[in-house]
């Protein structure tokens, strides 16, 4: 198993960017490396547990977090101001495949799912491959990272649920690009679609709740196509056939 | 001046007393990229059974204040899986005492699981679980009545040599009726206390939060009550304890030994921070200085 480091890092900044989101930037020397998909357990003050997070972009001594408040623990978390430390174990997991078959890859994210798939678009255009985007959302008010992706040179399809913004619908809706393989992060019953409607290899990134978030409390395991899996050390990424649907 | 961390239990020298509780450090080996191990005093292996299991459903794990609740329910790859593979691997990278914890459904499943874990020989110590809260008719149904904590103490202590340390249920009124009568039946140490049987509702659904509705208790939350059961049967039984339940620093190793406890087991505070272990072994000596402390084992059962 890799070597995982805890580290105390500076917010940065930790701002809103939609009603209930937030991004977090955190920097510090001695930051391990993190890969796409690969995610972090951060501490929160008053909390026994760490909360995982997922890595939305990282560079050598600094990673940015897209959270939603969901209960207490993000929260405390969004209340949280610059110059404040939080000690962070990273990184956990095990990423996105990069290396995927062929030149096109197609990314699909729903709400922030949309997050751990921007670092990896990132790292697929630095390979030279062709990347194309479908994000799916609840509503218009819940559309995050957009500017983000069209900095990279990508114009992702939008799709909402209730047709506010985009195309109306879900992603499975949105005219699936040419690929050679596909990446999804998001809810499950998107992921599910996604993976049996769309052709070639692919990946996607689970969600658990979580004990260590290191491979050792086994709280988090799930049965899969190869036996029991623990989200966090085995996954978060796994293979779509992987998957007991 | 140099502290001695040094212990002693069923006749095995520890070079510190500090070991992380079956469960909340997998097989030793997930970590041992992280940080050297043998800066461990012991290591408790994941409770093991004789054939493999999954587990139970997840949501597996529900936090509360200072603790949580797990419901993993014994995941583990089965007896021959460790000897063959865990203990053997763990053996090449870690020279402490290393224990394995024990589990079944059945005197029968116990006996034959220690059979196996009597001929491997990297096992020094055998943890028989009778605490799991998280699984039916097995588990704790043996760590709440003292004559079938009796039965299967017995049944095991007839198929092993190596030392036997029962873990005990802390769900009982009487706890250290459940000691003595592991005692009487042949065990070589205690181990206490396991989780509490404990349970958290999803006030918005209306649903348990774990999907096998209850769970363990464990943590911070659980640590006075775990001094007070060590200190009364660390008074009432003659074989050493081992102190176990909401550790999460050096003071409360510290206060564990005072209360009675020849060594100490630390759990929950490893899923929130892996290197606790690593941490409390580092910080020990400066706690002992002032506290006046030259040799750990000198504090054992002062209170």
């Amino acid at each position: 198993m890799p070597s995982i480091t805890k580290i105390r890092l500076e917010i940065i900044s930790n701002l809103p960017v939609t009603h209930n989101c937030f991004r977090l930037e955190l920097a510090g020397e001695g930051l391990p490396a993190v890969a796409p998909g690969q995610f972090v357990q951060l501490e929160v003050p008053g909390k026994f547990l760490r909360r995982p997070i997922s890595v939305h972009d990282a560079s050598s001594e600094r990673i940015v977090l897209i959270y939603k408040t969901v209960g207490e623990g993000t929260k405390i978390l969004s209340q949280m101001t610059p110059r404040q430390s939080l000690e962070v174990l990273a990184p956990l997991g095990r990423g996105f495949d990069p290396g995927m078959s062929g030149k096109r890859a197609l990314l699909i994210g729903g709400g922030l799912g949309s997050a751990p798939l921007y670092s990896l678009a990132k790292t697929l255009l630095a390979a030279g491959k062709q990347v194309e985007v479908i994000l799916g959302f609840n509503t218009a008010a819940d559309l995050v990272l957009l500017d983000e992706y069209r900095a990279l040179g990508i114009e992702p399809a939008v799709v909402t649920l209730d047709g506010s913004y985009g195309i109306k619908g879900v992603v499975t809706d949105a005219p699936i690009p040419e690929h050679d393989c596909f990446y999804t992060c998001g809810p499950l019953p998107m992921m599910r679609a996604v993976c049996r409607q769309l052709e070639g290899p692919g990946e996607l990134s689970m969600e658990e709740r979580m004990g260590c978030g290191a491979g050792f409390c086994y709280g988090c395991t799930i049965q899969t196509a190869g036996g029991p899996a623990r989200v966090c050390a085995d996954g978060p990424v796994f293979k779509k056939e992987d998957i007991l649907w | 001046m140099v502290r001695d961390l040094s212990t002693e239990f069923c006749g095995i020298g520890l070079k510190n007393p500090v070991i992380p509780a079956s469960g909340t450090f997998g097989f030793g080996l997930e970590l041992a990229d992280s940080f050297d191990l043998n800066i461990l005093g012991g290591i408790s292996l994941k409770g093991t059974t004789l054939e493999p299991r999954f587990g139970n459903p997840t949501p597996r794990i529900a936090e509360c204040e200072a603790g949580l609740l797990n419901s993993v329910g014994l995941q583990n790859p089965g007896v021959l899986a460790l000897v063959n593979e865990k203990v053997p691997a763990l053996r090449k990278l870690y020279g402490g005492c290393i224990i394995a914890n024990v589990s079944g459904f059945a005197v029968d499943e116990y006996r034959e699981c220690c059979r196996i874990a009597d001929g491997c020989e990297g096992i020094d110590i055998i943890e028989l679980n009778i605490s799991c809260p998280n699984v039916h008719g097995g588990g704790m149904a043996f760590g709440t009545d003292a004559r079938a904590a009796a039965e299967v103490t017995a049944a095991v202590r007839s198929v092993t040599h190596k030392p036997l340390v029962v873990k005990l249920s802390p769900n009982v009124s009487d706890i250290v009726a459940i000691a003595r009568a592991c005692e009487d039946a042949g065990a070589d140490g205690l181990c206490l206390v396991n989780t509490f049987l404990g349970m958290r509702i999803d006030i918005k659904t209306r649903k348990p939060i774990l999907a096998n509705r209850t769970g363990g208790l464990s943590g911070p939350a659980i640590f006075p009550v775990a001094v007070r059961m060590v200190n009364q049967v660390a008074h009432a039984c003659k074989v050493p304890v081992m102190g176990c339940g909401g550790v999460a620093t050096a003071e409360n190793v510290i206060e564990m030994m005072m209360a009675g406890a020849s060594a100490v087991q630390v759990g929950s505070e490893n899923l929130r921070n892996p290197f606790a272990c690593k941490e409390i072994v580092e910080a020990l000596p400066g706690v002992m200085e002032q506290l006046g402390i030259e040799k750990l084992s000198d504090i054992i059962g002062c209170v």
